[in-house]
């Protein structure tokens, strides 16, 4: 099949940007779209031109590396699928697409495709976790958890900070990752200790970030990958109001 | 880049400090002024019960809380909480609307909308449209400034005589759809914002919040559409 590609250029994040055309024919419905574009950057090496910088690592859509607009959806026009386990077949022959990377302030871009998605893990590096020893792993039913919440924490916990809930926001919030490390956390008996300095510390963290607002347009639940949804966003809502209210500092 | 808070602040959440808390404010300032416009309409429905009715509730709007209160007092303690609220509620629009402004300085090509309503996508702008409304509406029934013929106490005969010119009723026939789709978004997100998404609430919010803004929309046009229609004359 042939396609028609806009990839946005960026030498660097001082140097100015643009959409460059590069018209492919030879692709395989079967590969994925980053397949198509390790291909199309053959041939730029061969071309002794600059190949395009994208993100990726796992290539099985669990790593959260991968990410980029496509045709304005984040990961592609697939619902709940990577841009890695996008596959060219998704798209009829002969389009023409748009692909660009995460655009949000809080995400500084690098290269080409690649952006800073740095912001994320200091925000995780808030409060995203709980502070005990690991050692090796407990008993599995040492503390029991109800099924319905450890549905629900799995729910949340299948975010992979790929950033797509921030590129698909027409506010560039962060609610949706927020949300997902704070729900997966506080849903469970070992989250409680530290479960509202954790949803201050994660909350405080993302508004100085520059990340913007929630204004529940739902786009986020759209771009997931994993689906998560936007209920998330009304529990740390919850956590945070009930944590300024009971919080005894 | 901005060093994670951890690192160097006390976790103390500052809900006024942050985007959440003024969403908050929005919310709980936006229910206040919904109920003031269900009451409102309520109040102006009364006016097919006739003249007699209609201007004897708006006279007993000044004279509400008598013996006890003196005329127009309780009048007042409602204006000055629905002037805080509608104060609040701008406010927090603004300082939210201009964080998500800044937050995307490089725009896209391209961004699809999926999920979002037209409500969602309208609500600054439609809110916008709603106070430039409440000012005309004001200087039509309150002030009577550009009311075609004015008289102070006969509220009957100021609505009959605005209403009678159809531009001045597809104007407010045009602000209430706004209103309505405020509302629903508006309501919506407030579920969301203060976190009632519990069973069953997350099933039926967005249900409720159509049906209040359908009706709240509905009912404030059936007052127009009756006059030009001639059946309040």
């Amino acid at each position: 099949m042939k396609v028609t590609l806009h990839v946005w250029r960026q030498a660097g994040p001082a140097a100015p940007g643009r959409f460059v055309r590069y018209d492919m024919t030879d692709v395989s419905p079967d590969m994925s779209f980053l397949e198509m574009l390790d291909v199309l950057n053959q041939q730029l090496i061969a071309r002794r031109e600059e190949p395009i910088a994208f993100d990726h690592d796992c290539r099985e859509g669990i790593c959260g590396a991968c990410g980029m607009v496509i045709n304005g959806r984040p990961h592609g026009p697939q619902r709940a699928t990577t841009a890695c386990q996008l596959h060219m077949r998704t798209f009829p022959d002969g389009a023409e697409l748009w692909i660009e990377p995460w655009r949000a302030r809080a995400f500084p871009l690098i290269k080409d495709l690649v952006v800073d998605r740095g912001a994320l893990d200091r925000i995780v590096q808030a409060g995203g976790f709980i502070t005990v020893r690991t050692g090796s792993a407990p008993e599995a039913n040492a503390i029991p958890v109800p099924k319905r919440d450890a549905d629900l924490a799995m729910d949340a916990a299948a975010c992979i900070g790929c950033g797509a809930c921030v590129a698909a926001c027409p506010n560039a919030s962060a609610m949706l990752f927020v949300a997902a490390k704070v729900s997966h956390l506080g849903l469970l008996p070992q989250g409680q200790p530290e479960r509202s300095t954790r949803v201050a510390n994660l909350v405080a963290q993302m508004d100085a970030e520059g990340f913007g607002a929630c204004t529940n347009h739902g786009e986020c639940m759209a771009a997931c990958p994993k689906e998560i949804s936007i209920d998330f966003i009304a529990r740390l809502n919850r956590d945070y109001i009930k944590a300024a209210i009971s919080h005894e500092g | 880049m901005t060093p994670p808070v951890a690192a160097h602040a006390p976790a103390t959440p500052r809900l006024v400090r942050s985007l959440i808390g003024k969403k908050v404010i929005m919310a709980i300032t936006g229910v206040i002024l919904l109920l003031f416009v269900i009451a409102h309409l309520l109040g102006n429905l009364k006016v097919f019960q006739g003249a007699e009715h209609f201007n004897a509730y708006a006279e007993g709007l000044r004279t509400l809380g008598a013996p006890f209160f003196p005329r127009g007092s309780l009048l007042w303690v409602a204006r000055v909480v629905l002037l805080v609220a509608v104060g609040a509620h701008i406010w927090a629009a603004i300082v939210v609307t201009r964080a998500s402004w800044g937050a995307r300085p490089v725009g896209y090509h391209a961004l699809e909308a999926v999920e979002t309503t037209y409500a969602a996508r309208t609500m600054r702008w439609g809110g916008v449209i709603i106070v430039l409304y409440v000012i005309y509406h004001l200087l039509d029934f309150t002030f009577g400034r550009v009311n075609p013929s004015f008289v102070p106490g006969d509220v009957y005969h100021n609505v009959i005589a605005s209403f009678r010119a159809w531009p001045v009723s597809a104007g407010y026939g045009v602000a209430m759809v706004v209103v309505g789709l405020h509302v629903y978004h508006g309501l919506w997100s407030a579920f969301q914002t203060l976190g009632l998404n519990r069973p069953p609430t997350v099933r039926w919010r967005r249900g409720v919040a159509g049906m209040v803004a359908g009706l709240i929309t509905a009912g404030y046009i059936a007052i127009p559409v009756a006059v030009l229609a001639g059946v309040l004359r």
